[in-house]
């Protein structure tokens, strides 16, 4: 195995956001069960160190691959495009005056314990989420980078909003 | 992570929080948005008729960094013209609140937030 392949060569897998993902989790079982270090306890030391290393180069990359997020991310910067994730401010103004009414709906909610009210928006939020990862997808395969970049990081803003959900519904429910 | 005592401070008696009533005279919105960590800011700035700011208030979804660079930066806008807000820099924001390197991006997002209203309140004016 080489250490400089990008992990979509780790697993031989085409460098495109579209991912059988069935496909993927058999490939990462695999590679896992090869590197994997019990199997190693007979080497020496060096060798063992080695196989802890690709042991974990397989496991990130298979953490970067699985999420469809993750794996658009890794795609731009694959292709040399910067997403700014850290400095870009700038979203649209009606994004953010979405989002900001997301947040808000969701605090009331979680406040007034409001189970139903928070399913509404989770499920609200999922569809809306689904449509742009469709997108997304598109933007990628069909070259647009910018677009993509644009996509990416709406919904680094909406799929934390959904966790969020997700953990407030889990405290409610229990 | 541990926080500084400052950021504690303005996470748990953040100052100025809330929006001015629409109907109000010289408001500026500033929205922002954080992809790094999803945070979102909305900064309102009260501009009065010579051009010093006379009140500010935020709303802020984010971490604890988050809503004290928003909260600090209420304060310090306070009583200065726009172009003296406009002076005021994410490294002052994040020295005054001791942030760590990882949570720069916060004072970055306080500091777009006073730009973006500023910019909101000069193109309202231009329309009158």
């Amino acid at each position: 195995m080489d250490f400089n392949q990008d992990c979509f060569a780790l697993f031989g897998l085409p460098r495109r956001q579209e991912l059988d993902t069935l496909r993927l989790e058999a490939l990462y079982r695999d590679l896992q069960a090869r590197v994997h270090p019990d199997k190693h306890a007979h080497l020496s030391p060096a060798e063992q160190r080695q196989a802890m290393q690709w042991a974990t180069r397989v496991n990130e990359a298979y953490l970067t691959l699985k999420d469809p997020l993750r794996r658009a991310r890794y795609l731009l910067e694959l292709a040399g495009h910067d997403v700014r994730l850290e400095t870009n401010t700038a979203m649209p103004a009606a994004f953010l005056m979405a989002q900001m009414e997301l947040r808000e709906a969701v605090a009331a909610a979680k406040a007034g314990r409001d189970i139903d009210a928070l399913d509404a928006l989770q499920r609200r939020l999922e569809k809306e989420i689904r449509a742009e990862h469709a997108s997304l997808q598109a933007a990628l395969e069909g070259g647009d980078p910018a677009r993509a970049g644009e996509l990416v990081r709406q919904l680094m803003f909406q799929e934390k909003l959904l966790h969020e959900i997700g953990d407030a519904l889990e405290v409610l429910e229990t | 992570m541990s926080y500084s005592t400052k950021v504690i401070d303005h996470y748990e008696n953040p100052r100025n929080v809330g929006s001015f009533g629409k109907d109000e005279e010289g408001i500026a919105t500033g929205m922002v948005g954080a992809p790094a960590c999803g945070d979102v800011m909305k900064l309102q700035l009260k501009v009065g008729k010579d051009g010093v700011i006379e009140d500010a208030k935020f709303k802020t979804y984010g971490c604890g960094s988050a809503i004290a660079s928003s909260s600090l930066v209420t304060e310090w806008v306070k009583g200065k013209t726009l172009d003296e807000a406009l002076a005021i820099k994410n490294t002052q924001i994040a020295a005054e609140l001791a942030l760590p390197p990882v949570k720069i991006h916060c004072s970055i997002l306080a500091e777009d937030a006073i730009k973006a209203a500023v910019a909101d309140y000069r193109r309202k004016r231009e329309e009158c």
